[in-house]
């Protein structure tokens, strides 16, 4: 690269350098950096692997959860078993999906009505506010039971009459709702005022100043705190197997005492990981993106 | 874009505050203001940052519910009791300070929102009309644009086509120009004088003493929420009655604002 003529001529006896000293520095900082990491990395990875095959039972834990042979008849089903993976798609995976979508939904009502202004919401506010109170310090093994063996044995026609499942969906979707409205209404209490303001003042009502304006934008700022809910709520769906429904921690029980092996637990907890992995890199990338609109908005491009 | 009911007089009366008053609390901001404004006319409240004239403009679109007194718009009470808010408001723009811009929303979608929902127009028609005043304002290029695409002088004008897009009667402008930076000023400002050319009605509240006197067909000097002194520019900025005017203007003169 040609320096412009600021730059000062180079003077005999003393060698030219084809890299500016200071970024010589950082690229050396830099190199040292990942040495470094990787060192620590082996080492620590070390340490680990070392205890984990040293400790006594170490071999027992081995076959225990995670034996070849066992794993794959856990996750596939044996002539005596039920697939766990099966059992997770099929049940868990349904499941959570649609308690995800009534949760949104039902979510974003109580978020609403909570923040309906004007005198003659209260008694609509006041509910609002009770429900997701209450359900949101109910411990949901609680509500499992009190919904999965409440509801059927209280002869109500046919809410009394439903499967397990529904059950489960709706203690799901009760509890989590709760949570979820609060964070809704997080997002339309962070959006300022100038913006229905200036809504209003254009004529837009009370009404279509949130569903047009305020909403969107406060939907699109809580998208990373709602998919973390959604990261609880799947794991969550586990506690169905309180009420006697067959899913995949009940399968996973059921190849344990079978075969006298935990590997089923191995591959229901994989399952669970594998699927919210990647919904944690989204919310991860979703903020990171969020960070730099907000920064890029305030002026620090 | 013309005001309706526009005969070139200044007879008609486009807007009547009777005795308004308004406080926060202890804070009285609007004591008795009493003020017409007849069609066509340019009204600029000039006064110190806290002298009411922000919130006298947000009283007149109804933001802020007035205490006492009575508003007027071509002629109907706009605080009496009952009187629908939403409709009262399509006749009257507002621009604010900060731009306000639904950052959401293209720009196109900010000027068509009010149009489709509040006067039902399809989207169609919307999009033909909005796109009509973006050309006029120089801003059709920008349409697809998010705000924050956008420079603080685009961002104005687009919040001024935004208000125009509901075809009002009166144009209030709070403030519009004192977040811009100062090289963005003359733009808006030119797209205001476009405005008290066709013989929009406005009442502008401004800093910018130069454009007051020269847009102006009348001055009112607000203070500690009274209209002390009101007049024509010439009169306002060479022979101020008042002592407090005087005052008022020699800080603007000595800060190099006038």
């Amino acid at each position: 690269m040609i320096q412009p003529s600021s730059a000062p001529a180079p003077t005999p006896g003393i060698p030219e350098l084809p890299i500016p000293p200071a970024r010589r520095r950082m690229l050396r900082t830099e190199k040292r950096g990942l040495v470094i990491a990787a060192g620590s990395s082996i080492v620590v990875l070390g340490i680990l692997s070392a205890v984990a095959l040293l400790s006594p039972g170490s071999s027992e834990v081995k076959e225990a959860f995670f034996s070849a042979h066992h794993l794959k008849g856990a996750a596939f089903g044996t002539a005596k078993t039920a697939s766990v993976i099966a059992a997770f798609f099929s049940v868990t995976v349904r499941m959570f999906l649609l308690a995800e979508v009534l949760v949104l939904a039902l979510a974003l009502f109580l978020a609403v009505v909570r923040s309906l202004p004007g005198p003659v919401f209260f008694p609509f506010r006041v509910l609002a506010i009770v429900y997701i109170d209450f359900f949101r310090g109910i411990p949901l093994l609680l509500l499992m039971f009190i919904v999965g063996f409440g509801l059927p044995g209280m002869q109500l026609g046919t809410l009394s009459r439903q499967s397990q499942f529904v059950y489960g969906v709706i203690a799901l979707t009760l509890v989590y709702s709760a949570y979820v409205a609060e964070v809704y209404r997080a997002g339309i209490e962070s959006i300022h005022e100038s913006q229905t303001a200036a809504a209003r003042a254009l004529g837009l009502s009370r009404w279509k100043a949130l569903r047009y304006v305020v909403l969107p934008q406060a939907i699109r700022r809580v998208v990373p705190p709602l998919l973390n809910d959604f990261i609880g709520l799947q794991k969550d769906t586990a506690l169905v197997a309180a009420i006697g429904l067959v899913e995949v921690v009940r399968t996973a029980q059921a190849y344990g005492t079978t075969f006298f092996n935990f590997a089923g637990f191995t591959v229901a907890a994989g399952l669970f990981i594998v699927i919210t992995i990647p919904l944690a890199r989204v919310t991860d990338w979703l903020i990171a993106r969020e960070q730099r609109k907000t920064r890029a908005a305030a002026g620090f491009r | 874009m013309l005001p309706s009911g526009s005969n070139g007089s200044h007879n008609a009366q486009a807007l009547r505050l009777e005795d308004v008053s308004k406080s926060f609390g202890d804070l009285e901001v609007l004591r008795a203001i009493n003020l017409e404004v007849a069609d066509h006319e340019v009204i600029c409240l000039i006064g110190a940052s806290g002298s009411g004239k922000s919130t006298l403009l947000k009283c007149i679109n109804l933001l802020e519910p007035v205490d006492k007194g009575r508003i007027f718009v071509e002629g109907e009470e706009i605080t009496a009791e009952g009187v629908n808010v939403n409709r009262i408001r399509r006749h009257i723009g507002i621009v604010f300070q900060a731009f306000n811009l639904f950052p959401h929303m293209t720009v196109l979608r900010n000027i068509t929102l009010a149009p489709m929902k509040v006067l039902n127009l399809s989207r169609k028609q919307a999009e033909t009309e909005a796109a009509d005043l973006l050309q006029r304002f120089g801003l059709l290029d920008k349409k697809d644009e998010y705000p924050d695409r956008l420079s603080g002088g685009q961002q104005q004008r687009a919040a001024i086509v935004r208000a125009l897009a509901m075809n009002p009667d009166i144009m209030l402008l709070d403030e519009i120009t004192s977040a811009l930076d100062p090289e963005l000023v003359a733009e808006v400002l030119n797209v205001i004088r476009g405005l008290a050319e066709i013989g929009m009605t406005m009442v502008i509240a401004t800093h910018e003493m130069g454009f007051a006197k020269d847009i102006a067909n009348r001055v009112c000097f607000l203070d500690a929420g009274v209209i002390l002194e009101e007049g024509a520019p010439e009169q306002i900025f060479s022979e101020p009655q008042n002592a407090r005017t005087r005052g008022f203007l020699q800080r603007i003169i000595e800060a190099g604002r006038l």
